[in-house]
């Protein structure tokens, strides 16, 4: 079942990314190998959050196509697009946990719509998963009742119940303290190494980028399309243009 | 200086003068955005008379007590008026700070905006409306079919449904909501039965009061009156939950999890509304009558027994089965009629409002017309 390792598990060619009659981005073409940390950055506004819209399924290309694991992935039929699916966990920007549920609920929900699990072992699962994330105990609070950083944990902790193959960040560190927001950065390391998990990230921290990317896709949005592929620190010290230099060393300078 | 009080000082001047080659404007006083400033024009117009004289703009500050943003939107205007004119705006009369806050100001060259495009033509405009009317249409007719596909479901496959919605759906739509269909059913029965005995009494047919309460009540009013409520209740709170459930993304969590939102979401709360509003319908029909009753023996001295003879003796059971077909239609149209506004609505704040607005005004206009279209049809087949 498993295909050879050499096949990128996502590859994205000559998408093109519309709001209406509104093109965001054109031209981008990439491919995100088994197992590697891959950080979608640009600015604000630059369509990074739409172009992982794309990547989840959530959005459809106006031209171009997506392939996971080879297949097309935007124009599949229902049951394909729900086994990909299942393959992936998301971690949304604000969390987006369910917030009739308790956390254990959270986390529980994906196991009970696609495993047959008895209910004992689901609640350990969810147990085990909350306390991968540092959230051992929380099981009955609500998500209001929880702060910011943990409700993100938590998202994180149900966005992997089903071991995804992939796992997508949607700016993991938004709205979080340092602290917190380095810890999840050792998460992200942590799953990467010890599931070997291929993680995709939506960021503009650029210390996050720095640690946790092995490779990264710049979108510059004067250009409407990415103008740099390549390892962040690589790309740094040979910036292929001013703004990615600008980008990458947070300065207002053009290249020295 | 910038926040002293301005009121306990001179107020603002801009004297201009000509010194050489230089325009110096004298500025004193208190400049406040509070306090009316000096005009501009004062200073264009003396400029604009010694054109050729003049090639720099300086100023004096000696007497200048207070300032604040106003003498920098001043000043602005002046560097405007020296780019446009080719003269030189000398800062080195300025308080010391004022250089570098309009440096500040100027670092980001003016995004130039794309001029908007003209107001397009009448013809124009009333097809991009009708356009988007055809896309509105072709949306609902998308979701109800995957509505109706997911209950086509629900016998041949396992359906990932959540039961806790369709037993609170059911608790809000019990207890909840029988006050108000009390209060409402029991008035409309009331002003069918005034009705009644004001027209009926001409004729000395008061006594057939009882049939009009209990046509009127069974075939029409009481299934009615409750879809025309639960579309505003519950039809309203459908969207409400649905549209803040999109704005914080949990929507897009059950789908990028392969989980249908309309079969996780919508079919509990349609299949709440399909048990109940029948019970709902019921409930209103026996205390619309009951309203009737009261108004006809207070009115006619007609006795209990009186008023449910001339009832069973005119009405059938089709009339009640009807009543409760139409609740059951009601029942299905609010429940889509919310829960589609609900998935439709924008991602911001406003959008939950105009979502459970939406569903109201869609919900009772077809609850409107599907009653229309049954009666219709009820004549027809001589129901």
């Amino acid at each position: 079942m498993t295909p050879p390792t050499d096949t990128p598990v996502i590859e994205v060619r000559g998408l093109t990314m519309q709001y209406g009659e509104r093109v965001v981005m054109q031209d981008i073409s990439f491919s995100i190998a088994r197992g590697e940390v891959f950080v979608l950055m640009g600015g604000s506004g630059s369509g990074k959050s739409t172009l992982l819209k794309h990547l989840i399924g959530l959005k459809a290309p106006a031209k171009g196509s997506i392939l996971f694991e080879g297949e097309p992935f935007d124009i599949a039929d229902e049951a394909q697009r729900t086994r990909v699916l299942r393959r992936m966990g998301v971690l949304y920007q604000s969390g987006a946990l369910w917030s009739g549920l308790t956390l254990a609920e959270n986390v529980a929900l994906p196991l009970e719509e696609f495993t047959a699990l008895d209910a004992r072992t689901i609640a350990e699962t969810v147990s085990f998963k909350l306390a991968l994330v540092g959230l051992r105990g929380f099981e009955e609070f609500y998500p209001s009742e929880i702060s910011g950083g943990m409700r993100k944990r938590a998202a994180l902790a149900r966005a992997i119940a089903l071991d995804p193959d992939v796992l997508f960040f949607d700016e993991p560190s938004a709205g979080l303290d340092p602290i917190s927001a380095s810890r999840l950065d050792d998460l992200i390391l942590e799953l990467k190494a010890s599931f070997g998990t291929t993680i995709v990230v939506v960021t503009h921290d650029l210390d996050s980028i720095f640690r946790i990317a092995d490779r990264a896709v710049f979108l510059d949005i004067e250009q409407q399309t990415m103008t740099a592929l390549g390892p962040p620190a690589e790309l740094r010290d040979n910036p292929p243009s001013a703004e990615v230099h600008r980008f990458l060393t947070r300065s207002s300078e053009g290249v020295p | 200086m910038p926040g002293v009080q301005a009121s306990a000082l001179g107020a603002s001047r801009a004297d201009v003068r000509v010194e050489q080659d230089d325009l110096v404007i004298a500025l004193g006083g208190a400049w406040s955005l509070e306090q009316p400033q000096p005009s501009f024009d004062e200073v264009v117009a003396r400029a604009d008379a010694a054109r050729g004289q003049i090639r720099s703009i300086a100023f004096d500050s000696r007497e200048l007590e207070a300032w604040d943003s106003s003498l920098l939107i001043f000043l602005t205007r002046c560097q405007d008026y020296c780019a446009a004119n080719q003269l030189e705006l000398k800062t080195a009369g300025l308080p010391e700070q004022v250089p570098r806050i309009l440096a500040l100001a100027r670092a980001v060259p003016e995004r130039v905006q794309p001029t908007a495009a003209a107001r397009p033509s009448l013809v124009t405009r009333m097809g991009t409306a009708m356009l988007g009317v055809w896309s509105d249409l072709r949306a609902a007719i998308t979701f109800t079919g995957a509505v109706a596909i997911a209950v086509a479901g629900v016998p041949t496959r396992r359906v990932h449904m959540r039961w806790r919605d369709f037993w609170v759906v059911v608790q809000t739509n019990s207890s909840g909501a029988l006050p108000i269909v009390t209060l409402i059913a029991l008035l409309v029965g009331v002003i069918i039965a005034f009705l009644g005995v004001v027209v009926l009494q001409r004729f000395g047919a008061g006594y057939y009061v009882s049939y009009l309460v209990g046509f009127g009540m069974l075939r029409e009013m009481g299934a009615l009156m409750t879809g025309i409520i639960i579309a505003g209740r519950t039809g309203a709170a459908f969207a409400a939950e649905l549209g803040s459930m999109k704005i914080t993304e949990e929507i897009d969590a059950f789908t990028t999890l392969g989980i249908s939102p309309v079969e996780h979401l919508v079919l509990p709360r349609l299949l709440g509304l399909f048990v109940m509003m029948p019970l709902l319908t019921i409930y209103a029909d026996f205390v619309g009558i009951a309203g009737g009753m009261l108004v006809s023996a207070v009115l006619l001295d007609l006795s209990f027994k009186q008023f449910t003879s001339g009832l069973l003796s005119a009405v059938t059971l089709s009339d009640a089965l009807l009543g409760l077909f139409k609740g059951t239609i009601f029942g299905v149209i609010v429940g889509v009629a919310g829960c589609m506004k609900g998935l439709q609505g924008g991602s911001d704040a406003g959008a939950v409002g105009r979502a459970a607005t939406a569903a109201v005004v869609l919900g009772i206009t077809l609850i409107i017309m599907a009653n229309a279209v049954v009666d219709w049809l009820a004549a027809l087949l001589n129901i």
